[in-house]
Protein backbone atom coordinates (compact mmCIF):
# COMPACT_ATOMS: atom_id res chain seq x y z
CA UNK A 1 0.00 0.00 0.00
CA UNK A 2 2.87 2.29 0.82
CA UNK A 3 4.09 1.71 -2.73
CA UNK A 4 0.82 2.99 -4.23
CA UNK A 5 1.08 6.11 -2.09
CA UNK A 6 4.60 6.63 -3.38
CA UNK A 7 3.28 6.09 -6.90
CA UNK A 8 0.64 8.79 -6.51
CA UNK A 9 3.23 11.23 -5.19
CA UNK A 10 5.57 10.27 -8.01
CA UNK A 11 2.80 10.71 -10.60
CA UNK A 12 2.01 14.19 -9.36
CA UNK A 13 5.69 15.08 -9.29
CA UNK A 14 6.26 13.81 -12.83
CA UNK A 15 3.27 15.74 -14.17
CA UNK A 16 3.78 18.96 -12.28
CA UNK A 17 7.52 19.14 -12.84
CA UNK A 18 6.67 19.11 -16.55
CA UNK A 19 8.77 15.99 -17.10
CA UNK A 20 9.00 16.23 -20.89
CA UNK A 21 9.35 12.48 -21.38
CA UNK A 22 6.17 11.64 -19.44
CA UNK A 23 4.11 14.26 -21.26
CA UNK A 24 5.47 13.01 -24.54
CA UNK A 25 4.57 9.41 -23.70
CA UNK A 26 1.08 10.41 -22.60
CA UNK A 27 0.57 12.56 -25.71
CA UNK A 28 1.72 9.74 -27.93
CA UNK A 29 -0.65 7.27 -26.25
CA UNK A 30 -3.56 9.62 -26.81
CA UNK A 31 -2.55 10.45 -30.38
CA UNK A 32 -2.06 6.85 -31.51
CA UNK A 33 -5.17 5.47 -29.86
CA UNK A 34 -7.38 8.39 -30.87
CA UNK A 35 -6.27 8.08 -34.48
CA UNK A 36 -6.86 4.34 -34.46
CA UNK A 37 -10.32 4.90 -32.95
CA UNK A 38 -11.22 7.58 -35.51
CA UNK A 39 -10.22 5.36 -38.41
CA UNK A 40 -12.17 2.49 -36.85
CA UNK A 41 -15.22 4.75 -36.67
CA UNK A 42 -14.81 5.84 -40.28
CA UNK A 43 -14.70 2.20 -41.37
CA UNK A 44 -16.80 0.59 -38.67
CA UNK A 45 -19.93 2.76 -38.67
CA UNK A 46 -20.70 2.25 -42.40
CA UNK A 47 -19.90 -1.46 -42.17
CA UNK A 48 -21.92 -1.93 -39.00
CA UNK A 49 -24.89 -0.07 -40.54
CA UNK A 50 -24.63 -2.14 -43.69
CA UNK A 51 -24.61 -5.38 -41.67
CA UNK A 52 -27.63 -4.19 -39.69
CA UNK A 53 -29.76 -3.13 -42.64
CA UNK A 54 -28.71 -5.19 -45.63
CA UNK A 55 -29.82 -8.76 -46.21
CA UNK A 56 -27.39 -10.95 -48.12
CA UNK A 57 -26.25 -14.57 -48.08
CA UNK A 58 -23.58 -15.19 -45.45
CA UNK A 59 -24.77 -12.28 -43.31
CA UNK A 60 -25.06 -14.45 -40.23
CA UNK A 61 -21.55 -15.74 -40.80
CA UNK A 62 -20.22 -12.19 -41.23
CA UNK A 63 -21.87 -11.10 -37.99
CA UNK A 64 -20.38 -14.08 -36.16
CA UNK A 65 -16.97 -13.08 -37.51
CA UNK A 66 -17.44 -9.53 -36.23
CA UNK A 67 -18.59 -10.77 -32.85
CA UNK A 68 -15.53 -12.98 -32.56
CA UNK A 69 -13.38 -10.04 -33.66
CA UNK A 70 -14.72 -7.98 -30.76
CA UNK A 71 -12.63 -10.20 -28.52
CA UNK A 72 -9.54 -10.47 -30.72
CA UNK A 73 -6.51 -11.09 -28.49
CA UNK A 74 -4.18 -8.09 -28.98
CA UNK A 75 -1.05 -10.27 -28.96
CA UNK A 76 -2.41 -12.30 -31.85
CA UNK A 77 -3.10 -9.09 -33.78
CA UNK A 78 0.38 -7.88 -32.85
CA UNK A 79 2.03 -11.03 -34.10
CA UNK A 80 0.28 -11.02 -37.47
CA UNK A 81 0.69 -7.29 -38.06
CA UNK A 82 4.40 -7.68 -37.21
CA UNK A 83 4.84 -10.50 -39.72
CA UNK A 84 3.03 -8.55 -42.44
CA UNK A 85 5.14 -5.45 -41.75
CA UNK A 86 8.47 -7.28 -41.59
CA UNK A 87 10.95 -6.28 -44.28
CA UNK A 88 10.31 -9.72 -45.74
CA UNK A 89 6.53 -9.41 -45.24
CA UNK A 90 3.80 -8.42 -47.67
CA UNK A 91 3.90 -4.74 -46.65
CA UNK A 92 7.62 -4.71 -45.82
CA UNK A 93 8.40 -2.20 -48.55
CA UNK A 94 6.53 0.45 -46.57
CA UNK A 95 9.14 0.16 -43.76
CA UNK A 96 6.45 0.79 -41.16
CA UNK A 97 7.47 -1.65 -38.44
CA UNK A 98 8.52 0.02 -35.18
CA UNK A 99 6.75 3.28 -36.07
CA UNK A 100 3.68 4.95 -34.52
CA UNK A 101 1.87 4.28 -37.80
CA UNK A 102 2.33 0.54 -37.31
CA UNK A 103 0.78 0.88 -33.85
CA UNK A 104 -2.20 2.76 -35.32
CA UNK A 105 -2.65 -0.06 -37.81
CA UNK A 106 -2.59 -2.78 -35.13
CA UNK A 107 -4.92 -0.82 -32.86
CA UNK A 108 -7.28 -0.22 -35.77
CA UNK A 109 -7.50 -3.98 -36.31
CA UNK A 110 -8.38 -4.37 -32.62
CA UNK A 111 -10.91 -1.51 -32.45
CA UNK A 112 -12.69 -1.90 -35.80
CA UNK A 113 -14.65 -5.09 -34.90
CA UNK A 114 -15.73 -3.47 -31.62
CA UNK A 115 -17.09 -0.45 -33.47
CA UNK A 116 -18.72 -2.57 -36.19
CA UNK A 117 -20.33 -4.89 -33.64
CA UNK A 118 -21.67 -2.13 -31.40
CA UNK A 119 -22.91 -0.07 -34.39
CA UNK A 120 -24.70 -3.15 -35.65
CA UNK A 121 -26.37 -3.63 -32.26
CA UNK A 122 -27.21 0.09 -31.97
CA UNK A 123 -28.89 0.28 -35.37
CA UNK A 124 -30.68 -3.04 -34.93
CA UNK A 125 -32.29 -2.06 -31.65
CA UNK A 126 -34.30 0.63 -33.45
CA UNK A 127 -37.77 -0.80 -34.09
CA UNK A 128 -38.45 -1.79 -37.70
CA UNK A 129 -41.59 0.36 -37.82
CA UNK A 130 -39.46 3.48 -37.50
CA UNK A 131 -37.72 2.60 -40.74
CA UNK A 132 -40.99 1.90 -42.52
CA UNK A 133 -42.44 5.14 -41.25
CA UNK A 134 -39.51 7.13 -42.59
CA UNK A 135 -39.82 5.51 -45.99
CA UNK A 136 -43.59 6.06 -45.97
CA UNK A 137 -43.01 9.73 -45.24
CA UNK A 138 -41.04 9.87 -48.46
CA UNK A 139 -37.50 9.75 -47.11
CA UNK A 140 -34.88 8.65 -49.59
CA UNK A 141 -32.65 5.72 -48.64
CA UNK A 142 -29.65 7.87 -47.57
CA UNK A 143 -32.02 10.08 -45.57
CA UNK A 144 -33.43 7.00 -43.87
CA UNK A 145 -29.97 5.69 -42.95
CA UNK A 146 -28.94 9.09 -41.65
CA UNK A 147 -32.06 9.27 -39.46
CA UNK A 148 -31.40 5.81 -38.12
CA UNK A 149 -27.82 6.70 -37.25
CA UNK A 150 -29.00 9.86 -35.52
CA UNK A 151 -31.47 7.77 -33.58
CA UNK A 152 -28.71 5.33 -32.63
CA UNK A 153 -26.13 7.93 -31.68
CA UNK A 154 -26.29 7.35 -27.93
CA UNK A 155 -25.48 3.64 -28.03
CA UNK A 156 -22.93 4.42 -30.75
CA UNK A 157 -21.05 6.69 -28.39
CA UNK A 158 -20.65 3.58 -26.30
CA UNK A 159 -18.95 2.08 -29.35
CA UNK A 160 -16.51 4.99 -29.39
CA UNK A 161 -15.75 4.53 -25.70
CA UNK A 162 -15.35 0.78 -25.98
CA UNK A 163 -13.11 1.04 -29.04
CA UNK A 164 -10.93 3.73 -27.53
CA UNK A 165 -10.78 1.94 -24.19
CA UNK A 166 -9.73 -1.29 -25.85
CA UNK A 167 -6.81 0.25 -27.72
CA UNK A 168 -5.39 2.75 -25.25
CA UNK A 169 -5.20 0.08 -22.56
CA UNK A 170 -3.72 -2.51 -24.89
CA UNK A 171 -0.07 -3.50 -24.47
CA UNK A 172 0.71 -6.74 -26.34
CA UNK A 173 0.29 -5.50 -29.89
CA UNK A 174 1.83 -2.10 -29.18
CA UNK A 175 4.93 -3.73 -27.75
CA UNK A 176 5.33 -6.05 -30.73
CA UNK A 177 4.71 -3.70 -33.63
CA UNK A 178 6.06 -0.56 -31.97
CA UNK A 179 9.11 -1.98 -30.25
CA UNK A 180 8.76 0.37 -27.26
CA UNK A 181 11.31 2.81 -28.71
CA UNK A 182 11.99 5.79 -26.49
CA UNK A 183 10.57 9.01 -27.91
CA UNK A 184 8.90 7.28 -30.82
CA UNK A 185 6.75 4.29 -29.97
CA UNK A 186 6.89 4.21 -26.17
CA UNK A 187 3.35 4.71 -24.90
CA UNK A 188 1.91 4.60 -21.40
CA UNK A 189 1.23 0.86 -21.36
CA UNK A 190 4.57 -0.24 -22.82
CA UNK A 191 6.45 2.22 -20.61
CA UNK A 192 4.65 0.74 -17.61
CA UNK A 193 5.81 -2.76 -18.57
CA UNK A 194 9.37 -1.51 -19.02
CA UNK A 195 9.51 0.37 -15.72
CA UNK A 196 8.07 -2.65 -13.90
CA UNK A 197 10.73 -4.92 -15.39
CA UNK A 198 13.35 -2.38 -14.35
CA UNK A 199 12.03 -2.52 -10.82
CA UNK A 200 10.94 1.15 -10.85
CA UNK A 201 7.56 0.30 -9.39
CA UNK A 202 6.80 3.85 -8.29
CA UNK A 203 7.30 5.19 -11.82
CA UNK A 204 5.23 2.28 -13.18
CA UNK A 205 2.40 3.15 -10.80
CA UNK A 206 2.70 6.81 -11.76
CA UNK A 207 2.37 5.94 -15.45
CA UNK A 208 -0.63 3.70 -14.71
CA UNK A 209 -2.36 6.49 -12.84
CA UNK A 210 -1.71 8.89 -15.71
CA UNK A 211 -3.22 6.33 -18.10
CA UNK A 212 -6.30 5.97 -15.89
CA UNK A 213 -6.67 9.76 -15.66
CA UNK A 214 -6.39 10.08 -19.43
CA UNK A 215 -9.00 7.38 -20.01
CA UNK A 216 -11.29 9.04 -17.50
CA UNK A 217 -10.97 12.46 -19.15
CA UNK A 218 -11.76 11.11 -22.60
CA UNK A 219 -14.70 9.05 -21.37
CA UNK A 220 -15.97 11.94 -19.31
CA UNK A 221 -15.99 14.16 -22.40
CA UNK A 222 -17.80 11.47 -24.38
CA UNK A 223 -20.31 10.86 -21.60
CA UNK A 224 -20.93 14.58 -21.41
CA UNK A 225 -21.93 14.53 -25.07
CA UNK A 226 -23.90 11.30 -24.70
CA UNK A 227 -25.91 12.46 -21.73
CA UNK A 228 -26.68 15.83 -23.29
CA UNK A 229 -24.31 17.81 -21.07
CA UNK A 230 -26.24 16.91 -17.97
CA UNK A 231 -23.62 14.50 -16.66
CA UNK B 1 -38.59 18.62 -34.77
CA UNK B 2 -37.20 19.60 -31.38
CA UNK B 3 -34.89 16.62 -31.70
CA UNK B 4 -33.25 18.07 -34.80
CA UNK B 5 -32.72 21.44 -33.14
CA UNK B 6 -31.09 19.79 -30.18
CA UNK B 7 -28.96 17.76 -32.55
CA UNK B 8 -27.14 20.81 -33.95
CA UNK B 9 -25.00 21.80 -30.96
CA UNK B 10 -24.19 18.13 -30.43
CA UNK B 11 -22.84 17.97 -33.95
CA UNK B 12 -20.63 20.95 -33.19
CA UNK B 13 -19.40 19.22 -30.06
CA UNK B 14 -18.53 16.22 -32.14
CA UNK B 15 -16.39 18.37 -34.42
CA UNK B 16 -14.67 19.98 -31.43
CA UNK B 17 -13.99 16.57 -29.95
CA UNK B 18 -12.59 15.19 -33.19
CA UNK B 19 -10.25 18.15 -33.54
CA UNK B 20 -9.22 17.80 -29.90
CA UNK B 21 -8.43 14.15 -30.34
CA UNK B 22 -6.53 14.57 -33.59
CA UNK B 23 -4.50 17.62 -32.55
CA UNK B 24 -1.78 15.77 -30.64
CA UNK B 25 -1.51 13.32 -33.49
CA UNK B 26 -0.69 16.08 -35.97
CA UNK B 27 2.19 17.19 -33.79
CA UNK B 28 3.49 13.64 -33.81
CA UNK B 29 2.99 13.01 -37.50
CA UNK B 30 4.34 16.33 -38.67
CA UNK B 31 8.02 15.76 -38.04
CA UNK B 32 7.60 12.15 -39.19
CA UNK B 33 10.62 10.82 -41.06
CA UNK B 34 10.16 11.17 -44.82
CA UNK B 35 10.63 8.02 -46.85
CA UNK B 36 14.20 8.98 -47.72
CA UNK B 37 15.20 9.12 -44.07
CA UNK B 38 14.21 5.48 -43.61
CA UNK B 39 17.43 4.22 -45.20
CA UNK B 40 19.11 6.29 -42.54
CA UNK B 41 17.57 4.12 -39.87
CA UNK B 42 19.48 1.36 -38.15
CA UNK B 43 17.52 -1.39 -36.43
CA UNK B 44 19.46 -2.71 -33.45
CA UNK B 45 18.23 -5.94 -31.92
CA UNK B 46 19.60 -6.37 -28.47
CA UNK B 47 19.18 -8.01 -25.10
CA UNK B 48 16.85 -6.71 -22.45
CA UNK B 49 19.53 -6.57 -19.76
CA UNK B 50 21.54 -3.88 -21.53
CA UNK B 51 18.51 -1.70 -21.97
CA UNK B 52 17.41 -2.23 -18.40
CA UNK B 53 20.83 -1.10 -17.20
CA UNK B 54 20.44 2.22 -19.03
CA UNK B 55 23.70 1.90 -20.98
CA UNK B 56 22.01 2.10 -24.37
CA UNK B 57 20.10 5.23 -23.38
CA UNK B 58 23.54 6.80 -23.09
CA UNK B 59 25.27 5.27 -26.13
CA UNK B 60 22.51 5.45 -28.74
CA UNK B 61 22.15 9.27 -28.65
CA UNK B 62 25.97 9.52 -28.90
CA UNK B 63 25.91 7.41 -32.04
CA UNK B 64 22.96 9.30 -33.54
CA UNK B 65 24.67 12.63 -32.96
CA UNK B 66 27.90 11.43 -34.48
CA UNK B 67 26.44 9.83 -37.62
CA UNK B 68 23.12 11.57 -38.13
CA UNK B 69 21.44 8.16 -38.29
CA UNK B 70 18.41 7.10 -36.28
CA UNK B 71 18.61 3.92 -34.22
CA UNK B 72 15.55 1.80 -33.49
CA UNK B 73 16.43 -0.30 -30.49
CA UNK B 74 14.41 -3.48 -30.22
CA UNK B 75 15.01 -5.02 -26.80
CA UNK B 76 14.31 -8.72 -26.78
CA UNK B 77 16.08 -11.81 -25.47
CA UNK B 78 19.31 -12.84 -27.18
CA UNK B 79 17.52 -15.74 -28.88
CA UNK B 80 14.94 -13.49 -30.50
CA UNK B 81 17.50 -10.76 -31.23
CA UNK B 82 19.56 -13.16 -33.33
CA UNK B 83 16.51 -14.80 -34.91
CA UNK B 84 15.23 -11.39 -36.07
CA UNK B 85 18.66 -10.46 -37.43
CA UNK B 86 18.94 -13.80 -39.21
CA UNK B 87 15.69 -12.97 -41.02
CA UNK B 88 17.10 -9.62 -42.07
CA UNK B 89 14.63 -7.81 -39.80
CA UNK B 90 17.48 -6.00 -38.03
CA UNK B 91 20.79 -4.51 -39.16
CA UNK B 92 23.03 -5.22 -36.20
CA UNK B 93 22.73 -7.35 -33.06
CA UNK B 94 24.22 -6.78 -29.65
CA UNK B 95 23.99 -10.00 -27.71
CA UNK B 96 25.55 -12.19 -25.05
CA UNK B 97 25.42 -15.90 -25.79
CA UNK B 98 28.76 -16.90 -27.38
CA UNK B 99 27.69 -20.45 -28.23
CA UNK B 100 24.57 -19.28 -30.09
CA UNK B 101 26.46 -16.42 -31.72
CA UNK B 102 29.05 -18.83 -33.10
CA UNK B 103 26.29 -21.00 -34.54
CA UNK B 104 24.80 -18.05 -36.43
CA UNK B 105 28.31 -17.07 -37.54
CA UNK B 106 29.02 -20.54 -38.90
CA UNK B 107 25.71 -20.58 -40.76
CA UNK B 108 26.73 -17.31 -42.41
CA UNK B 109 23.63 -15.49 -41.11
CA UNK B 110 25.67 -13.13 -38.97
CA UNK B 111 29.20 -11.91 -39.48
CA UNK B 112 32.11 -9.97 -38.09
CA UNK B 113 31.49 -10.85 -34.44
CA UNK B 114 33.44 -8.48 -32.22
CA UNK B 115 33.67 -8.47 -28.45
CA UNK B 116 32.46 -5.29 -26.77
CA UNK B 117 32.47 -5.75 -23.01
CA UNK B 118 31.75 -8.14 -20.20
CA UNK B 119 30.25 -8.25 -16.78
CA UNK B 120 29.51 -11.36 -14.82
CA UNK B 121 26.71 -13.59 -13.67
CA UNK B 122 26.16 -14.51 -10.06
CA UNK B 123 24.12 -17.21 -8.36
CA UNK B 124 21.86 -15.75 -5.72
CA UNK B 125 19.53 -17.45 -3.30
CA UNK B 126 17.88 -17.33 0.11
CA UNK B 127 20.05 -16.29 3.05
CA UNK B 128 19.63 -19.63 4.86
CA UNK B 129 20.94 -21.39 1.73
CA UNK B 130 18.99 -24.71 1.98
CA UNK B 131 21.24 -26.45 -0.59
CA UNK B 132 24.38 -25.24 1.21
CA UNK B 133 26.08 -23.95 -1.92
CA UNK B 134 27.84 -20.92 -0.49
CA UNK B 135 31.59 -21.21 -0.90
CA UNK B 136 31.41 -23.94 -3.56
CA UNK B 137 34.22 -23.00 -5.96
CA UNK B 138 32.66 -24.45 -9.12
CA UNK B 139 29.26 -23.13 -10.13
CA UNK B 140 28.34 -26.43 -11.84
CA UNK B 141 28.80 -28.27 -8.51
CA UNK B 142 26.59 -25.71 -6.82
CA UNK B 143 23.81 -26.30 -9.35
CA UNK B 144 24.13 -30.04 -8.82
CA UNK B 145 23.62 -29.51 -5.09
CA UNK B 146 20.50 -27.43 -5.79
CA UNK B 147 19.09 -30.20 -8.01
CA UNK B 148 20.04 -32.97 -5.57
CA UNK B 149 18.30 -31.23 -2.68
CA UNK B 150 15.35 -30.27 -4.91
CA UNK B 151 15.71 -26.67 -3.77
CA UNK B 152 13.62 -24.20 -5.70
CA UNK B 153 15.36 -22.59 -8.68
CA UNK B 154 13.88 -19.97 -11.03
CA UNK B 155 14.97 -20.14 -14.66
CA UNK B 156 14.36 -17.42 -17.25
CA UNK B 157 13.18 -20.10 -19.69
CA UNK B 158 13.10 -17.60 -22.56
CA UNK B 159 16.18 -18.40 -24.68
CA UNK B 160 17.81 -15.20 -23.47
CA UNK B 161 21.59 -15.03 -23.08
CA UNK B 162 21.18 -15.65 -19.37
CA UNK B 163 19.01 -18.68 -20.04
CA UNK B 164 21.47 -20.09 -22.58
CA UNK B 165 24.29 -19.73 -20.04
CA UNK B 166 22.18 -21.40 -17.35
CA UNK B 167 21.39 -24.36 -19.61
CA UNK B 168 25.10 -24.70 -20.39
CA UNK B 169 25.85 -24.87 -16.68
CA UNK B 170 23.22 -27.60 -16.08
CA UNK B 171 24.80 -29.55 -18.90
CA UNK B 172 28.20 -29.20 -17.24
CA UNK B 173 26.65 -30.41 -14.01
CA UNK B 174 25.25 -33.42 -15.87
CA UNK B 175 21.69 -32.64 -14.90
CA UNK B 176 18.54 -32.19 -16.91
CA UNK B 177 16.58 -29.78 -14.74
CA UNK B 178 12.94 -30.59 -14.34
CA UNK B 179 10.46 -31.09 -11.57
CA UNK B 180 8.39 -29.00 -9.23
CA UNK B 181 11.52 -27.32 -7.84
CA UNK B 182 12.51 -25.97 -11.28
CA UNK B 183 10.38 -22.90 -12.07
CA UNK B 184 10.47 -21.37 -15.55
CA UNK B 185 9.40 -17.73 -15.42
CA UNK B 186 9.45 -17.01 -19.16
CA UNK B 187 10.06 -13.36 -18.34
CA UNK B 188 12.82 -10.77 -18.21
CA UNK B 189 15.55 -10.65 -15.58
CA UNK B 190 13.78 -8.12 -13.38
CA UNK B 191 10.54 -10.10 -13.19
CA UNK B 192 12.49 -13.30 -12.63
CA UNK B 193 14.33 -11.77 -9.69
CA UNK B 194 10.98 -10.78 -8.23
CA UNK B 195 9.68 -14.34 -8.53
CA UNK B 196 12.86 -15.81 -7.00
CA UNK B 197 12.62 -13.38 -4.12
CA UNK B 198 8.97 -14.21 -3.58
CA UNK B 199 9.45 -17.98 -3.68
CA UNK B 200 12.73 -17.85 -1.69
CA UNK B 201 14.44 -19.59 -4.61
CA UNK B 202 17.88 -19.68 -6.20
CA UNK B 203 18.48 -18.07 -9.57
CA UNK B 204 21.23 -16.87 -11.89
CA UNK B 205 21.37 -13.19 -12.76
CA UNK B 206 23.75 -10.71 -14.29
CA UNK B 207 25.37 -8.59 -11.62
CA UNK B 208 24.06 -5.34 -13.10
CA UNK B 209 20.39 -6.25 -12.76
CA UNK B 210 21.01 -7.66 -9.28
CA UNK B 211 22.60 -4.35 -8.24
CA UNK B 212 19.74 -2.39 -9.76
CA UNK B 213 17.22 -4.44 -7.73
CA UNK B 214 18.95 -4.11 -4.37
CA UNK B 215 16.01 -2.19 -2.92
CA UNK B 216 13.45 -4.79 -3.95
CA UNK B 217 15.02 -8.16 -3.26
CA UNK B 218 16.82 -9.77 -0.37
CA UNK B 219 18.70 -12.63 -1.98
CA UNK B 220 22.46 -12.43 -1.39
CA UNK B 221 25.16 -13.54 -3.84
CA UNK B 222 26.18 -17.11 -3.03
CA UNK B 223 28.42 -18.02 -5.98
CA UNK B 224 30.51 -15.61 -8.04
CA UNK B 225 33.75 -15.20 -9.97
CA UNK B 226 33.87 -18.70 -11.45
CA UNK B 227 35.14 -18.64 -15.07
CA UNK B 228 31.93 -19.98 -16.66
CA UNK B 229 30.03 -17.07 -15.10
CA UNK B 230 31.69 -14.53 -17.37
CA UNK B 231 29.05 -12.65 -19.38
CA UNK B 232 30.57 -11.54 -22.67
CA UNK B 233 28.70 -9.09 -24.90
CA UNK B 234 29.49 -8.79 -28.58
CA UNK B 235 28.20 -7.08 -31.71
CA UNK B 236 27.46 -8.93 -34.92
CA UNK B 237 26.57 -7.51 -38.30
CA UNK B 238 23.77 -8.93 -40.40
CA UNK B 239 24.52 -10.69 -43.66
CA UNK B 240 22.66 -8.64 -46.32
CA UNK B 241 21.70 -11.92 -47.99
CA UNK B 242 19.33 -12.58 -45.05
CA UNK B 243 16.58 -10.45 -46.51
CA UNK B 244 15.63 -7.38 -48.47
CA UNK B 245 16.39 -3.87 -47.22
CA UNK B 246 19.11 -4.69 -44.70
CA UNK B 247 20.96 -1.47 -43.89
CA UNK B 248 24.47 -2.89 -44.20
CA UNK B 249 26.37 0.39 -43.88
CA UNK B 250 24.27 1.47 -40.89
CA UNK B 251 24.75 -1.86 -39.13
CA UNK B 252 28.50 -1.75 -39.66
CA UNK B 253 28.65 1.87 -38.48
CA UNK B 254 26.93 0.93 -35.21
CA UNK B 255 29.16 -2.11 -34.68
CA UNK B 256 32.25 0.03 -35.34
CA UNK B 257 30.93 2.61 -32.91
CA UNK B 258 30.54 0.02 -30.12
CA UNK B 259 34.23 -0.92 -30.26
CA UNK B 260 35.56 2.60 -30.88
CA UNK B 261 37.92 3.92 -28.16
CA UNK B 262 35.66 6.79 -27.07
CA UNK B 263 32.66 4.46 -26.67
CA UNK B 264 34.76 1.98 -24.75
CA UNK B 265 35.86 4.80 -22.45
CA UNK B 266 32.20 5.58 -21.68
CA UNK B 267 31.45 1.90 -20.98
CA UNK B 268 34.43 1.73 -18.61
CA UNK B 269 32.92 4.20 -16.14
CA UNK B 270 29.21 3.47 -16.69
CA UNK B 271 27.39 2.82 -13.43
CA UNK B 272 30.17 4.17 -11.24
CA UNK B 273 28.12 7.12 -10.04
CA UNK B 274 24.98 5.11 -9.33
CA UNK B 275 26.29 1.83 -7.92
CA UNK B 276 29.77 2.77 -6.74
CA UNK B 277 31.21 0.28 -9.21
CA UNK B 278 31.26 0.11 -13.01
CA UNK B 279 28.73 -2.35 -14.44
CA UNK B 280 30.79 -3.46 -17.45
CA UNK B 281 34.42 -3.99 -18.45
CA UNK B 282 35.24 -2.87 -22.02
CA UNK B 283 37.17 -5.49 -24.02
CA UNK B 284 37.18 -4.34 -27.65
CA UNK B 285 39.95 -5.97 -29.66
CA UNK B 286 40.22 -9.03 -27.40
CA UNK B 287 39.33 -12.58 -28.44
CA UNK B 288 37.33 -15.32 -26.70
CA UNK B 289 40.58 -17.20 -26.03
CA UNK B 290 41.69 -14.36 -23.74
CA UNK B 291 38.93 -15.40 -21.34
CA UNK B 292 39.25 -19.17 -21.23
Amino acid sequence: MELIGQGIVQALRLLLSGDAEVWRIAGLSLAISATATLISLAVGIPLGTLLALARFPGRGFAISLVNTGMGLPPVVVGLFVTIVLWRSGALGFLELLYTPTAMVLAQFVIAAPVVIGLTLAAVQQIPGQFRLQLLALGASRPQMVWSLLKEARLPMLAAVMAGFGAVISEVGASLMVGGNIKGSTRVLTTATVLETSKGNFDVAIALSLILLALMFLVNWALTWIQQGRRA
Amino acid sequence: MGRALKGRPRLKLWVVLLVMLSAPWLSVLWPAPPAAAQSNTVILSTTTSTQDSGLLDLLVPMFEKKTGMTVKTISVGTGQALALAARGEADVARVHAPSVERKYGEEGKMRNRRLVMYNDFVVIGPEDDPAKIKGTPRVADALKRIADTQSRFVSRGDKSGTHVLELGLWKQAGIEPKGAWYIESGQGMGQTLGIANDRRAYTITDRGTWLAFQKRISLPILIEKDKPLLNIYSVMEVNPANGPRVNVAGGKAFADFMVAPETQAVIKVFGLDKYGQPLFVPIAGKADTDFQ
